[in-house]
């Protein structure tokens, strides 16, 4: 085995292990809000870690750099934070409740209608979205 | 009216050159490359929009590295989180006053913080003046908002100058 | 020996798989399953992915880089459609 086999299948244990962890902390964190940072941090570098394993291992055969596994890492990277917030949003509008003993989760009404943090709620004109 | 039949060159340029990176180098793919990617940026050049430049390439290039060496810190700090039990989480929601600017600089900076250390940014208020983010672990609130603040929303200003 | 890294691997996130379809099955709320269906999606990249490597051709990578296009699209069409009650406006 050559120097590169060897870091590509430290990258592919290391990959696998985070993508493990992800689905583990899917399973296990208590609400909707917290369960949204197992896959858009973990489960993201975990398939990076297996893509640039696989790049590794191109090189190593001689067939070149290969560019889709980097395509492919950058679009999970860029979509993971746009999925993330439009669930969080998502989960907001349909007033998912936050878990007990989380600091602050009287604004959560205020994200909800998108509104300053201080301003006081009667002045506001504008009807709630439905 | 060169400006009306390649309205985005930069974006066509890249566009080809990912198109032959997927296919093979050939004339043939070349030419497929640049009628598809010429034929997209006519069909997304009404689309876009002004947003502000990247001002400072080799800032934004540093910006780059460090949030790519924090999304690796962040992922065995979430990690930890999630391995240990439960009853030692605090998460909680932090409103974070916004100074920079600009929807696309927004955007970049909502994307960083989901993608850092037990961040997830949520949504901004109204006016654009707030942008709120769920902490999976908080110690104090201030302590959120002042590294969020020092390390992402200070060099973004710089790279885009505004 | 990557033979059998590959299969260790491909068993960790098989196992992921199984725990995220539990979290779909079970999820209290619908933004949950939406949440845990966008994973499994990622997964299933990183399973498709270790086939090309195991099976050592690139004609897998177009397969995974379209279902992270169609992961990607669902799941942002189906938080436009809790939020708005419609996907195209």
């Amino acid at each position: 085995m050559t120097v590169l086999e060897w870091v590509a299948s430290f990258l592919l244990v290391l990959g696998g292990l985070f993508v493990l962890i992800g689905a583990v902390g899917m399973v296990k964190l208590p609400d909707v809000y917290t369960r949204l940072h197992a896959p858009t941090k973990t489960t993201t570098l975990g398939i990076g870690c297996i893509l640039i394993a696989s790049m590794c291992l191109h090189v190593a055969e001689g067939r070149g750099l290969s560019i889709q596994e980097m395509v492919i890492s950058l679009f999970l990277f860029i979509t993971a934070p746009v999925s993330a917030y439009m669930i969080a949003k998502a989960s907001l509008h349909r007033r998912v409740s936050m878990l007990k003993g989380t600091a602050n989760s009287e604004l959560a009404e205020k994200v909800r209608d998108r509104k300053a943090p201080e301003q006081p709620t009667t002045d506001e004109q504008r009807p709630a979205e439905h | 009216m060169i400006k009306r039949l390649f309205p985005m060159p930069l974006h066509a340029v890249m566009l080809t050159l990912v198109w032959l990176f997927l296919n093979d180098f050939s004339t043939g793919h070349l030419v497929l490359g640049l009628m598809l990617s010429i034929g997209i940026c006519l069909l997304v050049a009404p689309m876009s929009d002004d947003h502000p430049k990247v001002q400072k390439p080799f800032k934004a290039l540093k910006y780059f590295l460090m949030v790519l060496w924090d999304i690796l810190l962040s992922n065995f700090e979430v990690a930890i989180r999630v391995l240990s039990p439960n009853s030692s989480l605090r998460p909680g929601l932090v409103a974070l006053p916004l100074d920079l600017e600009g929807e696309f600089p927004l955007a970049v900076l909502a994307s960083t913080i989901s993608l850092t250390p037990g961040t997830v940014s949520v949504d901004f208020s109204e006016d654009m003046k707030w942008l709120y983010v769920h902490v999976l672990h908080m110690k104090t609130e201030d302590d959120v908002i002042q590294s969020i603040k020092q390390r992402y929303e200070t060099p973004l200003k710089e790279i885009f100058s505004c | 020996m990557l033979a059998t890294v590959l299969l260790g691997v491909a068993v960790l996130v098989g196992l992921a798989l199984v725990l995220n379809a539990w979290r779909l099955i079970i999820g209290p709320t619908v933004t949950d399953r939406i949440l845990a269906l966008d994973t499994m999606y990622i997964n299933c990249i990183a399973l498709i992915v270790l086939l090309g490597i195991y099976f050592q051709t690139a004609l897998y990578y177009e397969a995974a880089l379209l279902i992270a296009m169609l992961g990607f699209v669902s799941t942002s069409a189906l938080s436009k459609y809790l939020l708005r009650g419609d996907i195209i406006e």
